[in-house]
């Protein structure tokens, strides 16, 4: 009966949280107004989200954060430097195949979100079965060095967050 | 209200290098030639673009006109949330039309890549 009602108690939460941000003030109309949001839009849209993910180590995600944020910094300069100092017959573009251990369908948004955030890579498709990432790479020497850090630097900690 | 010099030149700092990332953002899109390369441009450089003007415009509304605004985070939350996925639209529909299963490395698994095959079937449905 409780999981009906509060299909995903997080998404509530970060609903609520949002359109506080949103309107700007703090009152008793908005926390309502956010509440009820909250409440009302994960019983409407659970029907295309029938699982619940797990997620756990709210450290380990500060961690992820600040690791993903950093690499976004690195990756726009690395991109800028290769933007306007390569000549395009220079560029050495790959396709990179990234398997995968992680199966949860959010952890594996997560992390092709965050390989088209950073350093030169856009996650293109996903195998048919969900087991693997098709990875563009902007210009690299070395593929299976670019594939070995996704699944070190990123792929590992996800896998400790969503388990 | 008289605004301190540094952070004016703090906030003029992050404008610029605001305005620089988005000009080469933009200046790879016109300069490289395959569609998947010019996706890079858009989806990264301008990340930093948008970023700085962002933290610029919460420092202005903090140091100088004193109040707090969540309004950038939302703005960088949101853009996080579609910029990734826009590429990932972006790039399925190019492949879709312009790309053949042989110009693709193996997917190192039972099936294909998604565009080209059909999922496996569920049979193991937990409800």
């Amino acid at each position: 009966m409780i999981r009906r009602i509060f299909p995903h108690p997080l998404l509530s939460v970060v609903l609520a949280l949002v359109w506080l941000a949103l309107v700007n003030k703090v009152t008793p109309g908005n926390v309502l107004l956010g509440a009820i949001l909250g409440l009302v839009v994960p019983i409407l849209t659970a029907p295309y989200w029938p699982r619940r993910a797990k997620v756990a180590h709210p450290l380990k995600i500060a961690e992820y954060g600040l690791v993903v944020l950093w690499d976004i910094i690195v990756a726009n300069i690395e991109v800028a430097l290769i933007i306007l100092f390569k000549r395009n017959r220079d560029l050495r573009s790959h396709w990179i195949t990234v398997p995968l251990d992680l199966t949860s369908p959010e952890a594996i948004t997560v992390l092709a979100g965050t390989i088209t955030m950073t350093p030169g890579t856009v996650s293109a498709m996903l195998s048919a079965d969900g087991g693997s990432l098709l990875v563009h790479c902007l210009h690299t020497d070395d593929p299976d060095g670019v594939r070995d850090q996704i699944k070190s630097r990123y792929e590992g900690r996800l896998r400790e967050i969503f388990q | 209200m008289e605004m301190n010099i540094i952070v004016e030149a703090i906030i003029a700092f992050f404008l610029v290098i605001a305005g620089l990332f988005g000009i080469v953002g933009s200046f790879g899109m016109i300069k490289l030639t395959e569609t998947m390369q010019r996706l890079h441009a858009p989806t990264k450089a301008t990340t930093l673009g948008v970023g700085g003007v962002l933290i610029a415009s919460m420092l202005y509304f903090l140091l100088v006109k004193g109040d707090f605004s969540f309004h950038e985070l939302m703005i960088t939350l949101f853009l996080f949330l579609t910029a990734p996925i826009s590429a990932h639209f972006i790039a399925k529909t190019y492949m879709q039309a312009n790309t053949r299963p042989s110009d693709l490395p193996d997917t190192e698994r039972e099936y294909g890549w998604s565009i080209y095959d059909d999922p496996p079937v569920r049979t193991d449905r937990d409800e």
